[in-house]
């Protein structure tokens, strides 16, 4: 493990740094002991809490509400990618009718919590859309709005002889943008999107606040249960499930744009590429 | 109409008096707790290291509701009683100091590796390069990241309305009950409160980074 | 609550769940034989409603999946239970429909009126108050239970918090934006703590991290029904529910026969069974019947 932070380390400092491990494994190892023996001693993750694990219809239940969630997740996200394609387009435009609306309207969906957006469409358009509806537009609408973004940067990063060859040949702006520039930017995106498809698969999980029977809702008609009572055992199965679906998705954004990298920078900078993948999803992760 | 702005001013203040309570109080702790993540992950002790990528792993992948339910459903089942902004506010800084600490790490990443080797050639140690020479500079470089990281924050109190706390957000429901007609002013007048918010987030970003700009 | 007989047929209810793997919400009535009549070969005006429900020999029925004592599906199984759906059975019984032909359909407060103008369902029995603003764009016969506000506290406090005089300053939770939690906070001046559903509610009386829970008498008599060491209803009810059964706006035949059948549930006690078999569980006494509504507006 190389980093520019430290030198390879000698002797000397292989002792310190031997001292600082011990040291830090203990504090660590101790915290983590201490808060498994203290939700073991409260009953909070003794065998009994986990039995609901081994209930086959329980199981059943929460793949198949796994399977809702992931479908919500899907349709959300492919809307999502129309509607970042439309209003990057719009805010791209040189009219200014298009484009100002378009602006206005990709700012104000990132600018507000989603989960007052999904409370309102709930309230509001319910009996129409019901709750899957009411999720999937509002996931829609704030993922679309982040993807535009993406989108338009993507785009804009394109190089102008790109362009300006499409002209050159005759074609007019939206041929231009339809089929020089964004072929070109979709490809250097697809890391960030995928980062954003883990954003809206965790923000699927709000459909719980609306009664969507989606994977939380679920897990809480299970540990509400008398017969359960078990939140955090719950709470953990849901969590691990989530994150080995998400770190996949992050693994799989990290390794397509390495090998973009790899395939622009040639050989060389081969260092640089995995470090800032992780920063730009740090960015629209959040 | 006469009965209702009042009544919508009243509770827009109540509710952003306590989203701002959750968004200045998770954003303390979440860069404390998100900076220690960040050098944590940098370091040379193997341990520390793992620890802090597990940290940032997990979770930055579980959904903030699942993360409020075991806050909110779990602790109290381990006899912790506190009041419910205060679990919104242990839950949000948890959740937060993640994506604080990788916005950290990103800024640290962007310092020329140059600047690190001169300090190592000169004797420096691990602290010292990282305390005096890379995160000085690193930090104007982290204000774009940390600035998503804080509105993102912001919005992020919002869901703290399902979980017993009553802020901007969980102001919609009772302004719907009580003044239906006007649901569309209500949305609104609760959406342009956090517009403001992220505005002032953003300007405070953007005055920060044109003054760093200048000592560099 | 019946865990045990429900514990039976658990693994039953698995296989059978695995074979309707595609019912998605609502899941399809297994066997298990009715305690209410069963009509056979009811005779309607022919057209009706009625007629045509008993005709196809199927019911759709919305309830509420997440209210125990009420409408309630236990995790992992595919029946719900509670007072709601031992009504939904006694109506369903005199259509000639047997428990195992109702097919049950999730609603939640707000897709109630929805459901019944989309068709989604044929009737709702889903803890639904009859109400002007209701009765404007669906039809409600009944009532089949008169409830109103009350409060939820714990067994140890039932001498403290004895009705809504003594809230001031308590932490007292119920939906997010319901008028319970309106009238405690402004007219008794409690503290509200909104959450999205009323067991979370509950489990945080149980917690200990509020003091009471407010709404509908009958809603909390299914959770202390569930606990009956634990919590206890309190105090004077504050407010009229009347809990009634929606139907197709203007549907008259379908009015009659459903208040003809609430009635004679009063009257040969099925009603009464249902009662102490789901709320009564709480250990409270089963109520005088109510005066059911007239079916004249439609």
């Amino acid at each position: 493990m190389s980093s520019v932070l430290f030198e390879e380390p000698g002797p000397k400092t292989r002792a310190r740094h031997r001292t600082w491990a011990v040291l830090g494994s203990i504090v660590i190892l101790a915290f983590l002991a201490l808060v498994i023996l203290k939700l073991w001693t409260e009953g909070a993750i003794t065998p009994d809490k986990w039995s609901f694990l081994t209930m086959p219809s329980i199981l059943l239940g929460l793949f198949e509400a796994l399977l809702s969630t992931l479908f919500a997740a899907a349709i959300a996200i492919v809307l999502s990618v129309v509607f970042g394609l439309i209003f990057a387009a719009g805010r791209l435009s040189r009219v200014a009718v298009i484009r100002w609306p378009s602006i206005l309207v990709i700012e104000f969906f990132r600018a507000v919590p989603l989960l007052l957006l999904i409370f309102f469409i709930f309230l509001v358009y319910s009996d129409v859309l019901g709750a899957l509806g009411s999720l999937v537009i509002s996931l829609m609408l704030y993922n679309g709005s982040v993807l535009a973004e993406v989108f338009r940067a993507g785009i804009l990063a394109v190089p102008k002889g790109q362009a300006e060859a499409g002209y050159a040949i005759g074609m007019n702006r939206g041929q231009v943008l339809r089929l020089i520039q964004l072929p070109q930017a979709i490809r250097t995106m697809l890391p960030a999107i995928i980062s954003q498809c883990v954003v809206a698969l965790k923000d699927t999980a709000l459909g719980f606040t609306i009664a969507y029977p989606g994977f939380v809702r679920e897990g809480e008609l299970i540990f509400t249960s008398t017969l359960y009572n078990n939140p955090i055992a719950v709470g953990i199965v849901l969590a691990a499930v989530f994150i080995a679906i998400n770190y996949s998705l992050s693994r799989l954004a990290v390794y397509l744009e390495g090998r973009q990298r790899a395939k622009m920078a040639g050989q060389q900078g081969m260092d640089q590429t995995a470090s800032t993948t992780e920063a730009t999803d740090a960015n629209t992760g959040a | 109409m006469d009965e209702y702005l009042p009544e919508l001013m009243r509770r827009l203040l109540d509710g952003f008096s306590m989203t701002l309570f959750l968004l200045g109080w998770s954003a303390l702790f979440a860069t404390i707790v998100g900076t220690m993540l960040a050098i944590f992950r940098v370091s040379p002790v193997p341990p520390l290291r793992a620890f802090g990528t597990s940290y940032v792993n997990i979770f930055r992948n579980t959904p903030l509701v699942v993360l409020f339910i075991l806050a909110v459903e779990g602790l109290p089942t381990l006899g912790v009683a506190i009041p419910f902004e205060w679990f919104a506010v242990v839950t949000l800084s948890t959740y937060t100091s993640a994506f604080i600490c990788e916005a950290i790490r990103s800024g640290i990443n962007t310092v020329d590796p140059g600047q690190a080797e001169a300090s190592r050639s000169v004797g420096m140690t691990f602290g010292q390069t990282l305390g005096q020479i890379v995160l000085p500079q690193a930090s104007r470089a982290v204000i774009p990241p940390l600035t998503s990281v804080y509105i993102a924050l912001a919005k992020n109190t919002a869901i703290a309305a399902a979980f017993g706390v009553v802020e901007a957000t969980g102001q919609l429901s009772n302004l719907i009950r009580d003044f239906a007609p006007f649901i569309y002013p209500s949305f609104f007048a609760i959406a342009g409160g956090y517009i403001l918010i992220v505005a002032v987030i953003s300007g405070i970003a953007s005055a920060l980074e044109r003054k760093l700009a200048v000592v560099r | 609550m019946q865990f045990k007989r429900r514990k039976a047929r658990a693994a039953i209810g698995a296989m059978a769940l695995a074979l309707v793997l595609s019912a998605c919400g609502g899941g399809s009535g297994s066997g298990g034989d009715s305690e209410y009549p069963i009509a056979e070969n009811p005779e309607f005006a022919s057209g009706s409603t009625p007629a045509k429900l008993a005709d196809s020999g199927k019911i759709t029925v919305g309830v509420k999946f997440d209210q125990p004592g009420l409408g309630f599906m236990p995790p992992g199984e595919d029946n719900p239970v509670g007072f709601d759906i031992e009504m939904a059975k006694i109506i369903a019984g005199q259509l000639g429909i047997a428990p195992s032909d109702i097919q049950w359909k999730e609603t939640v407060s707000d897709n109630r009126e929805p459901f019944l103008q989309n068709e989604v369902v044929d009737i709702v029995i889903a803890s639904y108050s009859i109400t002007e603003d209701r009765q404007k764009v669906v039809g409600q016969a009944g009532p089949y239970y008169v409830t109103g506000q009350q409060l939820l506290v714990r067994e140890e406090d039932k001498d403290k918090i004895t009705g809504p005089e003594d809230l001031k300053g308590v932490k007292v939770c119920s939906v997010t934006g319901s008028t319970s939690i309106e009238t405690v906070t402004k007219e008794y001046g409690a503290e509200p703590v909104p959450f999205d559903t009323y067991s979370a509610c509950v489990r945080q009386l149980q917690n200990g991290t509020v003091d009471a829970v407010t709404t509908d008498g009958a809603i909390l008599l299914g959770y202390a029904a569930q606990s009956p060491d634990e919590l206890e209803v309190v105090g004077p009810v504050f407010s009229e529910e009347r809990y009634g059964v929606g139907y197709y706006k203007g549907d008259t035949e379908m009015c009659k026969f459903l208040t003809e059948t609430i009635n004679q549930s009063f009257e040969n006690g099925s009603w009464k069974s249902a009662f102490e078999s789901t709320l009564g569980e709480s250990g409270i006494e089963t109520p005088e019947p109510p005066t059911t509504d007239s079916c004249s507006q439609g």
